[in-house]
């Protein structure tokens, strides 16, 4: 039997209360308090005063254009906005159909919905952009209250669903198919940032697989290579794979591909790095199943194959989405590295706005930029998969 | 019927699978070789090493060794490579220190002390390294004013747009006796603050393992005063004169960009790595720790800690790891390491192949050194079962 005692008396909490039981316990505390208080204002005061005067923000206002699509043409950015505003009400209807449960209005969407009203009206953008940016936002909110309302038999649809926006994507942007086409030269800015990183995981997504499962083979020849592949890949700096791959993959290839051009090389030396990687990460799902769900495959009958494919890497895929989604980001901030290589992806492209001669010597404006352009994705992405992964353990 | 029997055994797939797959690597490497000889005819160029005893012809920035154009490209590889291994060795140390303040001080119980190290381990883990690299490079320490009027700390130490100066230690003649000599004090300090260490615990005697392990260096210290009758040790101090500083150590803005970089970026990660690891250790370890009466730094030493290593130390061989592999963007700042040198060999001679087989052969052996180290040291943190 167990005696329900009421909860322990709450004492009440005042702000000073606050203060000194988080501050100033004791002496030292005190001390660290004070320190870093004062290390504090001193950063943001001389920060604030650099940026208030010294700064010259010009070089951003004058190159959002640069920054974000590059040299895309113009005439053809309702296509790069309607790329984006598929992922987006994509992205609505999982988030909708995720947190289906929750309140309709809570705090994280108030505050995004703040945060775009607030950045349509404050940031100099041109009508047509502050425009698409509402029509966007409409469209994420409407797949959201869609998402919402959808049963959960539409769950396997929406791996699918995302293949398709890719396909759609590639399509929307690189054009063919009764699209003015764009050459991939002229992909540049955030936008080839994001190109290199979603095609490096995605397309890396076959080759990672494969390579954990001949990992986990108990075929020694086949372990053997997929040992030798990662092992080696993971103990190459990705600026080496680049270099393989920008200067050595048209020696490997037949004459034929000799002027493959940079943007694919780049990608296909993010696939190769990536892959080794996935394949790491992959495997530590496929170690996470327990034995018997292969031995209860078996006894149904099912051929090896089939019972990797149908019953052990979907669970394994599964549990490692926390794990691709750190890949991802990884990858994301790596896809850095194609500017040394001449490409003009977010950082190549404001290299090449730093060597104008009217920006010259605007570094620290320029990359403090950028820099929060990054931070933002990143830190954006890592905070949502965190919320995820736990929604998804709720609902489990 | 026979073939149908084959077909379903399992031994036949196992056979029939590791040849289809011998089969197709040779296929793919055979596809490979042929395109790249005939490639290579194409563009004239021929497979070999010979090159590397050919004159470099072109200056590198710094070294430790002395080199100049004149020489082959085989020594102005292995200058780029002792400047890499300088970089990495260097920053290891930095980061596991700065990694290891931070991952604590994000459970500190002071509110403000946690928010800071919370916010630097967001930020910089969040911006890629080769940007904080530009950012460091171009925007800080080139950004620096000249050398006419520097930043001074204490009269001693001097930032510049040219290099960063600060006092240090000039070894003289019998320099050699001394550092072998206070090499052996400091592992004599070493083994004595361990054996002081077994004894505090488990006699529970007074330990005094600092008084030990100093009496260990000014011991050695002494030994070498005797035999060398003299101290060679002579702290430079660098001097500011108008237009130049001279004495001390100078450091390039290049070696301090991409240390900066490199420190703070693997630092955010070890940060996050030692605050799961301390985390991962049960409450009630905590708890036992202090009813047994040992003050707050005993507890961390000799109950957290131990039992944190355990969950810390195979991700952290991972970012040392990243560590060592990440100096190669030293390029990006222009710092002369192996890869920056193996580049720029690429482009005087354009032997890709033979240049990337020496990137791979450097970094896999440092990589594989690395791990090698950080397994032996795992073994001992590791929980050992009797």
């Amino acid at each position: 039997m167990q005696i329900q005692s009421p909860a322990p008396p709450t004492p009440p909490t005042s702000p000073l209360n606050w203060v000194q039981k988080n501050l100033f316990s004791t002496w030292y505390n005190s001390i660290l308090t004070i320190v870093c208080l004062a290390i504090i204002i001193w950063v943001l005061s001389s920060f604030v005063s650099w940026a208030l005067t010294a700064a010259q923000w010009g070089v951003v206002g004058a190159n959002l254009r640069l920054f974000f699509v590059g040299r895309f043409p113009p005439e053809l950015y309702w296509r790069v906005w309607t790329a984006l505003g598929l992922i987006i009400g994509l992205a609505g209807i999982c988030w909708g159909y995720i947190v289906r449960q929750s309140p309709l209005f809570s705090r994280t969407i108030l505050f995004a919905l703040g945060v775009i009203v607030a950045a349509v009206i404050l940031l100099p953008l041109e009508l047509s952009a502050r425009l698409w940016i509402l029509a966007i936002a409409i469209v994420a909110l409407i797949g959201y209250g869609v998402g919402r309302t959808l049963p959960p038999s539409i769950s396997p649809w929406l791996t699918p669903a995302w293949g398709l926006v890719f396909i759609v994507n590639i399509w929307l942007i690189g054009g063919g198919l009764g699209l003015t086409s764009v050459p991939t030269n002229v992909w540049s800015g955030l936008l080839l940032t994001l190109i290199a990183a979603i095609c490096g995981i995605v397309l890396s997504f076959p080759f990672g697989i494969l390579l954990a499962l001949g990992r986990q083979s108990s075929l020694p020849v086949v372990r053997i290579f997929a040992i030798l592949y990662i092992e080696v890949i993971r103990g190459l700096p990705l600026i080496g794979i680049l270099f393989l791959a920008q200067v050595m993959l048209p020696l490997f290839l037949p004459p034929y591909f000799r002027n493959l051009d940079r943007v694919l090389r780049a990608i296909a030396g993010l696939v190769l790095f990536s892959a080794a990687y996935l394949a790491e990460n992959i495997r530590g799902g496929l170690q996470a199943i327990p034995r018997g769900q292969y031995e209860a495959a078996k006894a149904l009958g099912l051929n090896s194959p089939l019972v990797v494919l149908l019953i052990v890497l979907p669970q394994a895929l599964r549990a490692v989405i926390p794990a691709i989604v750190g890949q991802f980001i990884g990858l994301f901030k790596d896809t850095s590295l194609l500017a040394l290589f001449g490409l003009l992806e977010l950082t190549g492209i404001s290299r090449s706005i730093l060597a104008q001669p009217q920006f010259l010597g605007r570094y620290a404006e320029v990359y403090l930029f950028i820099g929060l352009i990054y931070w933002l994705f990143c830190y954006g992405m890592s905070t949502a998969s965190r919320y995820l992964e736990r929604k998804l353990n709720v609902s489990n | 019927m026979k073939l149908q029997k084959l077909l379903r055994d399992d031994r036949f797939w196992q056979i029939a699978g590791q040849a289809i797959a011998v089969l197709l690597v040779v296929i793919f490497a055979a596809l490979i070789w042929d395109n790249l000889t005939y490639n290579l005819r194409q563009l004239g160029i021929q497979l070999g090493f010979d090159f590397l005893r050919v004159q470099a012809s072109f200056d590198i920035g710094e070294s430790l060794i002395p080199y100049d154009p004149s020489n082959s490209y085989s020594r102005a590889i292995f200058v780029g490579l002792l400047n890499s291994l300088r970089v990495v060795a260097i920053g290891l140390v930095l980061a596991t220190i700065f990694g290891l303040v931070f991952g604590i001080a994000q459970l500190s119980d002071n509110w403000l002390v946690r928010r800071i190290a919370i916010a630097y381990v967001e930020i910089f883990r969040n911006v890629p390294l080769l940007l904080q690299l530009f950012f460091w490079y171009f925007a800080v320490f080139l950004n620096l004013p000249g050398i006419d009027n520097p930043i001074t700390f204490f009269g001693s130490a001097y930032l510049t747009g040219q290099g960063v100066f600060f006092p240090w230690v000039e070894i003289g003649t019998g320099g050699g006796i001394w550092l072998a000599l206070l090499l052996a004090g400091i592992l004599g300090a070493i083994a004595l603050w361990r054996w002081r260490w077994r004894v505090m615990v488990e006699r529970g005697q007074a330990g005094n393992q600092i008084w030990y392990a100093l009496g260990s260096i000014l011991g050695a210290a002494i030994v070498a005063f005797v035999l060398t009758q003299s101290i060679p040790f002579r702290l430079s101090i660098p001097q500011a004169t108008p237009g130049q500083i001279e004495g001390g150590l100078r450091l390039s803005p290049e070696f301090c960009a991409l240390l900066a970089g490199l420190v703070i970026y693997t630092s955010s990660y070890i940060a996050e790595i030692v605050r799961a690891g301390i985390l991962a250790v049960p409450k009630g370890q905590w708890e036992a720790a202090r009813a047994l009466g040992l003050k707050p730094n005993r507890i961390m030493q000799m109950v957290i800690l131990p039992q944190a290593l355990r969950v810390i130390v195979p991700p952290l061989t991972s970012q040392y790891l990243n560590l060592a592999k990440n100096s190669s963007l030293a390029i990006a700042v222009g710092f002369p390491d192996v890869y920056f040198v193996a580049s720029t060999t690429f482009n005087q001679t354009g032997r890709a192949v033979e240049v990337m087989l020496l990137i791979m052969m450097t970094y896999l052996t440092t990589s594989l050194t690395i791990s090698l180290v950080m397994n032996l040291y795992n073994r001992t943190v590791q929980i050992k079962e009797r």
